[in-house]
């Protein structure tokens, strides 16, 4: 047993580091030796996992080695150790025999692990593992060492502890069970599982470990259903709070309000197709704002002046001419754009994933949106507190006949509310094409929801809507794999029904005067 | 109705004889000899016949929003339940004559690898029950999301926002298969109704008088409820209800009752309506359908029930027309609807007539 583990730990520490330029120059040179030579020089090569192996193994397979009669190698017109240009005249060609063949396969196959190519490493690596043998591990350690790339070094641990586990010394595995449960990944917790079989006596220390994976992977879930539901939340957040305005701030319901949301992203598309091509294009998205903002206002500021304001004080009426609205923008933006839905491309830097610690991936489009969600509460936050505008459009609110006779023209301010409302709408629609479908009926999705959040959150508060939409998003997605999509929305709305029994304006009541409008 | 004059309760009176016997006649040209000049077509028939039941829908809404007030924006998901109980008995009458040939259980259950029918099935084999359900189905629905809305006190576009999302819920949950109800195709394929195949020109006939019955019937119970004392009440509500609640009435139980009984009015629409059109899917819970209807009644005249039925006939006349050659142009048609009714014609084709004599 000790020699065994003395040879282990050789195999394991000493190789790669007996691997010193001497060594592998020596073994090298071994395969201009006879097959047998060969074989074993390959076998050996190919187990160190040295990146300086791999070309001289390519040559050997494809016959173009040769060898001096000095017995230094050659690659063509360099010398194969040092890949210094050398003289190779008088070379002959090495012959191989099936067994060497045999050899080189297996040994080329595991150097892939140190090829500059990151697909092929990761191709390497899956094949080791799949092999699990403890005769792998140096060439593990070695290319662990060197390897830069995340992805591929998982998959490295992960075969490093499937051979360590493989491996007949008992400290050796309990290693590997050690470095598998921290890896917190399902295919650990696979290779595991497969392993206890095997391993009677270390059931217990496996067990553990799978407990500890099983750990990571629910914390890691939890994790994900968090960031989606804050991610659902920010787009319910921005839905909403265009609705805040017109409907919680200066009470007119707009059932058309998800219709400048839909009018918000064809404007991006239309931005994204005007751009297309010049410098300005990978900022499309950034110049859609501020015109998705426009298009929306100025439509809301048209229906404001245009209808609405005949409707004051008629809110049943106003919510019938408004979907009345809804249906034709909807209508008209399908009789020009078609039914079908129309591509808005995302930038670089909002594609792809990102890792949390806790390896919790979070999608950058996602991430993006609700840091926009959150720009956007704040500015609307900052609008109506610190402008002149904010300050009128409050004044209005409480009391119009006194802001009338202050000398503000309630009228414009009326306008400029619902504008506001409006291209807020226009900005989630901006947000909302790169999650969703640009199509004619996107908005109707988020219409319902959204005034479910300014209801819930209290009407007429912002920390309201964005308490709302929080809650609304992570109860929705927590709900989502015990229930389904279907029944999580249905027992949300039940769930709100209920809440606004014991709280009927909502979470954030307006208190004092303000509350008695 | 206090400031109702007998001149125009008469007029109001004529108009409504004059509808009914005017829809008397397609079942009875219908019946004249294939070729006869005044023959009129199964196809209007079964038309005319899909109005009526919208009719009665739309008598539902007008009781409810033009006389308590509460304007609901789910009673699309009432009618669609009342279809839906109609549409399982269909089903169950279907027998072994379905694709499958199962005796019991419908095609879209063999399909989907059921092995027995789900409880909620049972005694839909019964025509009675089946009825009974069409009525109690969305009485119960509404009796629970109305005393849930009305006694907080939840009134006016709240409780719009509430019933729509509460139609847009039951919709995405009917479009699951697994709910049992046969996912977003429905029930179709039916065979007969009483014993009496569905495709014959006697069942036609007796499914466009048996919806006229009841457009009857529920328009004289309307009739009745409004004219009443409750009637008077109900308006009361609907113009000041805190007013009321002071006076010491029970204002909770009066719109519980009203909407109640406007739920069941409009699941036996939805009822008569399946064998007409002899489908029915998740579609018809959608928002847009229950708001349409909402359409139907302002464009008649809110709160006269003649209205109501004068309402749902043009509209889908004028749908019908223009689907037929320029169904493009509809969805902008019925959207500059919504805009004229509430901005120019608040009172609906009745009020038009009305200010002329006034």
């Amino acid at each position: 047993m000790k020699r065994l583990i003395l040879t282990l730990l050789l195999v394991m520490g000493l190789v790669p580091m007996a691997f010193a330029q001497d060594d592998f120059n020596t073994i090298a040179l071994r395969l201009g030796g006879g097959f047998g030579e060969q074989a074993e020089a390959v076998e050996r090569l190919g187990l160190s996992g040295d990146p300086r192996a791999l070309p001289m193994l390519q040559a050997l397979s494809d016959g173009k080695l040769t060898r001096m009669p000095d017995g230094a190698l050659r690659i063509g017109e360099t010398d194969a150790l040092t890949g210094a240009p050398a003289d190779a005249t008088g070379a002959s060609a090495l012959r191989i025999n099936n067994r060497v063949r045999a050899a080189l396969r297996t040994a080329l196959g595991r150097l892939q692990i140190v090829s500059p190519d990151p697909a092929e490493r990761l191709r390497a690596v899956d094949g080791i593992l799949r092999s699990r043998s403890a005769q792998d591990l140096p060439l593990l350690d070695a290319a662990l060492a060197r390897e830069s790339v995340a992805r591929i070094r998982d998959r490295l641990l992960l075969a490093q502890g499937a051979a360590r586990l493989a491996s007949d010394d008992a400290a050796l595995k309990q290693a590997g069970i050690e470095s598998l449960g921290a890896s917190g990944s399902e295919a650990a917790r696979a290779v595991l599982l497969e392993a206890r079989a095997g391993n009677a006596a270390l059931a217990e220390a496996i067990d553990a470990a799978v407990a500890r994976i099983d750990r990571q992977l629910a914390f890691r879930r939890a994790g994900e259903l968090l960031f989606q539901g804050l991610s659902l939340g920010s787009v319910l957040l921005l839905a909403a709070l265009g609705l805040a305005v017109t409907f919680g701030v200066m009470g007119v319901i707009n059932m058309a309000h998800g219709e400048f949301v839909m009018l918000g992203a064809y404007t991006t598309f239309l931005v994204q197709e005007a751009l297309r091509g010049t410098f300005l294009g990978p900022w499309s998205l950034l110049c859609a704002i501020p015109a998705a903002f426009l298009v929306a206002a100025l439509c809301g500021a048209a229906l404001e002046r245009g209808l609405i304001r005949h409707l004051y004080g008629r809110p049943l009426e106003t919510l019938l001419m408004t979907f009345g609205v809804g249906m034709m923008l909807q209508q008209a933006v399908r009789l020009l754009f078609g039914a079908q839905n129309r591509e808005v491309s995302s930038p670089s830097w909002m594609q792809g994933t990102l890792l949390l610690p806790g390896d919790i991936s979070v999608t950058q489009n996602r991430l993006w949106i609700i840091v926009f969600g959150v720009a956007v509460l704040l500015l609307v936050m900052a609008a109506i507190r610190y402008t002149r505008f904010g300050l009128e459009m409050r004044a209005v609110v409480q009391n119009r006949r006194i802001a009338a006779t202050m000398g503000i023209r309630t009228g414009r301010v009326d306008a400029l509310t619902f504008a506001f409302g409006s291209g807020i709408a226009g900005m989630a629609g901006v947000a909302l094409s790169q999650i969703d479908n640009v199509s004619p009926n996107l908005g109707t999705g988020y219409i319902v929801d959204s005034f479910m959040v300014v209801v819930f959150g209290g009407v007429g508060s912002l920390a309201g809507t964005l308490i709302g939409a929080l809650t609304l998003g992570v109860v929705n997605k927590l709900l989502e794999p015990y229930a389904g999509v279907v029944l999580a929305k249905v027992a949300v709305l039940v769930g709100i029904m209920l809440f606004i029994q014991r709280r009927p304006k909502g979470l954030f009541a307006l208190k004092g005067r303000a509350a008695d409008q | 109705m206090q400031g109702l004059s007998s001149l125009r309760f008469n007029l109001r009176f004529a108009l409504l004889a004059l509808i009914l016997v005017l829809l008397l006649l397609p079942p009875i040209l219908n019946a004249l000899p294939a070729g006869h000049p005044l023959r009129i077509s199964d196809f209007v028939v079964a038309v005319t016949g899909k109005w009526i039941c919208y009719a009665i829908l739309a008598l539902s809404i007008d009781l409810a929003w033009g006389y308590a007030g509460i304007l609901s924006l789910g009673h699309g998901a009432f009618f669609a339940l009342g279809g839906y109980a109609m549409g399982m008995h269909l089903m169950r009458m279907i027998g072994n004559r379905g694709v499958y040939g199962h005796p019991v259980l419908p095609d879209f259950m063999v399909f989907l690898g059921y092995k027995e029918l789900p409880w909620y099935w049972l005694g839909f084999e019964y025509f009675p029950f089946a009825m009974l359900m069409a009525l109690l189905v969305p009485g119960a629905l509404a009796g629970l999301v109305g005393w849930l809305a009305f006694r907080s006190r939840i009134t006016g576009v709240y409780l719009s926002i509430i019933t729509q999302a509460m139609t847009y819920a039951l919709m995405l949950a009917f479009f699951r298969n697994d709910m049992g109800f046969g996912g977003n195709n429905g029930f179709t394929d039916f065979k007969d109704l009483l014993g009496v195949p569905l495709n014959t020109p006697s069942a036609r006939a007796g499914l466009y008088l048996a919806a006229l019955g009841a457009l009857l019937i529920t328009l004289l119970i309307s009739a009745h409820v409004v004219n009443s004392k409750f009637g008077r009440l109900l308006i009361a509500i609907r113009d000041a209800e805190s007013r009321v609640r002071f006076l010491g009435y029970d204002v909770t139980a009066f719109k519980l009752f009203v909407f109640v009984l406007s739920a069941m009015m409009a699941g036996l629409a939805g009822a008569l309506y399946v064998p007409i059109v002899g489908i029915i899917n998740p579609g018809e819970f959608s928002p847009g359908n229950s708001i349409e209807a909402v359409v139907w009644v302002a464009f008649g005249g809110r709160g006269t029930l003649i209205g109501a039925i004068l309402g749902a006939f043009s509209v889908n006349a004028l749908k019908t027309w223009l689907t037929s050659f320029a169904p493009d142009l509809w969805l902008l048609v019925l959207g500059a609807l919504f805009i004229i009714v509430t901005l120019l014609l608040p009172r609906g084709l009745i009020g038009l007539s009305w200010r002329r004599r006034t």
